[in-house]
């Protein structure tokens, strides 16, 4: 005969199935295996009635336990009535013949919870359920999570930095080239107004080749600080190379500013600069290019007309300001 | 070899010995100077070169500090994780030393990477437990055995156990531990509850 006959004391059915329930047809819980004893906190001998703490959640609508079982074994998704409202998983089987219905429960997805508002142990669970495996998986799972988050925190950050030093230029914390085309060449993208200067500083070869550079050093750096203090946070200075500066000022579109802006760099940059008991002095030269956004101008076309500017500020005495025009001469091969 | 492993010996040599010797060891061993990361996988011979210049450093066999890691594993209270992720094995001591020819499998649940030995348990006819952890075949070094020594010994009292524990040698490949249960109940276990978070 297939199937099992076997008569199984307390101890065993307890053993096989610490989850189990024994119900009558009528609802009376018979038995319950040792650990919904200890979720219900069932006293021993109390009759209590499966359906004042349980709810039969899938399949909607059972009153009736005989029907549950009448055509085989029936998958169940069942909750406990009040706090915490657990929910298991349940097989319902009916005995042949028998006036009892077996229903297994198990914890399923609840069991993190459980393990918690029961304090569980593993000999509240059959030897062969997978019930300790799944926890420990779940910890060893916080863990591994723990080590990739701090990990991915430490590379994002890393991240930044590197990103961050490609950008700078060391020796005056100014940013370089390639944040230059970077910078620009988004702004432009986006049809951004901006200014655009550049500056080159006058004399400061001289400066160079007669006290020597650890001189020009200081020099550059202390034309960077004139600089950052004369503009705006929001605005981007590069030190392009040599003794170069590029500044890309968003929004700021009125030429008459733009040349007083400049005009004050050139003035504060002519403050004579001491160096190891020498007193260093240069100028600057500057071309302004404005592009309002629309039609944008491209970041070659910005910078070749601002270079333009800068060239006839040089060529008609250093010490000035030109704003671009467009009959001023196309460098060529004449370029200082 | 994983980081975890690598860390693990950093963190040990930091922690016991100061970080000083950590330097000196990075500096001779030619590691990287600020330290493994947990999630990286890294050269078996970078592990190799690690313990040599452990023995080296501090004039002590790789054995003995091998298990003196092994100990620190399971007792330094910032890696309790790992002293409970072990403790789900078993209820009892018995029990976990049967749960480890499991061990490479449990890790590799959590972390896929970490190739631990493979390990066999026998049950001898005197009572004493024989453990077998085979030699790694490529370039990693051979002494998990060691280190388990540390942790056997450790968890034994954990569990309340009272142990008589042994590294045989390595025979056939194989590093070969006996372990003897005196007393499954000599002190009181440290508790453990299944469920990490109050």
């Amino acid at each position: 005969m297939d199937g099992i006959s076997l008569m199984l004391d307390g101890e065993a059915s307890d053993t096989l199935l610490p989850m189990h329930l024994r119900l009558s047809w009528d609802g009376s819980i018979m038995h319950a295996g040792p650990t919904i004893r200890k979720i219900l906190a069932l006293e021993p001998h109390r009759r209590r009635r499966f359906f004042d703490s349980f709810e039969i959640r899938r399949p909607a609508g059972v009153s009736d336990l005989r029907a549950l079982v009448e055509d085989g074994p029936r998958r169940l998704q069942i909750a406990l009535r009040r706090p915490p409202l657990t929910t298991f998983k349940g097989i319902a089987v009916g005995g042949t013949g028998g006036s009892e219905i077996l229903l297994n429960l198990s914890f399923g997805i609840s069991i993190v919870e459980a393990i918690r508002d029961y304090d569980l142990t593993s000999s509240d669970f059959a030897h062969t359920d997978l019930a300790i495996e799944m926890l420990y998986l779940v910890e060893a799972k916080e863990v591994i999570l723990d080590e990739w988050r701090s990990l991915n925190t430490r590379l994002a950050a890393a991240k930044m930095a590197a990103e961050d030093q490609a950008y700078t230029d060391t020796l005056t914390g100014l940013k370089n080239r390639r944040a230059l085309d970077r910078v620009l060449s988004d702004l432009c993208l986006q049809r951004q107004p901006l200014g655009l200067i550049q500056l080159d500083l006058d004399f400061f070869k001289t400066v160079n080749d007669t006290f020597g550079h650890a001189a020009g050093d200081h020099v550059l750096q202390a034309a960077a600080k004139t600089i950052v203090a004369g503009t705006r946070a929001d605005d981007t200075l590069i030190r392009a190379g040599g003794d170069e500066f590029v500044l890309i000022l968003p929004d700021l579109t009125d030429i008459r500013r733009l040349q007083e802006l400049a005009g004050r760099l050139i003035d504060a940059l002519e403050t004579p600069i001491q160096f190891g008991g020498e007193t260093c002095r240069i100028s600057g030269s500057a071309g302004i290019a404005v592009t309002s956004g629309t039609p944008a101008l491209s970041p070659d076309t910005l910078l070749e007309r601002a270079d333009r500017a800068l060239y006839a500020s040089k060529k008609s005495g250093r010490g000035r300001v030109t704003v671009y025009a467009d009959d001023l001469p196309k460098l060529g091969a004449d370029k200082l | 070899m994983h980081g975890l492993v690598n860390r693990a010996i950093q963190c040990f040599v930091r922690e016991t010995y100061g970080n000083d010797v950590w330097q000196a060891l990075a500096a001779h061993s030619d590691l990287p100077a600020e330290g493994f990361e947990t999630m990286f996988v890294y050269d078996d011979a970078i592990t190799a070169r690690m313990l040599e210049g452990l023995e080296t450093l501090l004039q002590r066999p790789k054995e003995t500090v091998l298990e003196d890691l092994g100990t620190y594993l399971v007792s330094d209270p910032r890696l309790d994780a790992l002293r409970r992720l072990l403790r789900f094995g078993g209820e009892t001591f018995l029990d976990f030393v049967h749960s480890m020819d499991d061990l490479p499998r449990r890790a590799a649940l959590a972390v896929p990477d970490l190739n631990l030995p493979a390990v066999q348990i026998t049950e001898m006819s005197d009572g004493v437990v024989r453990i077998s952890c085979a030699c790694p075949q490529d370039e990693a070094p051979c002494g998990f055995g060691h280190a388990l020594v540390g942790i056997l010994r450790t968890l034994a009292d954990d569990y309340g156990a009272l142990v008589l524990l042994e590294h045989d040698g390595v025979f056939d490949g194989k590093e070969r531990l006996s372990v003897r249960i005196l007393s499954t109940e000599f002190s009181t276990a440290r508790p453990f509850q299944l469920s990490a978070r109050p």
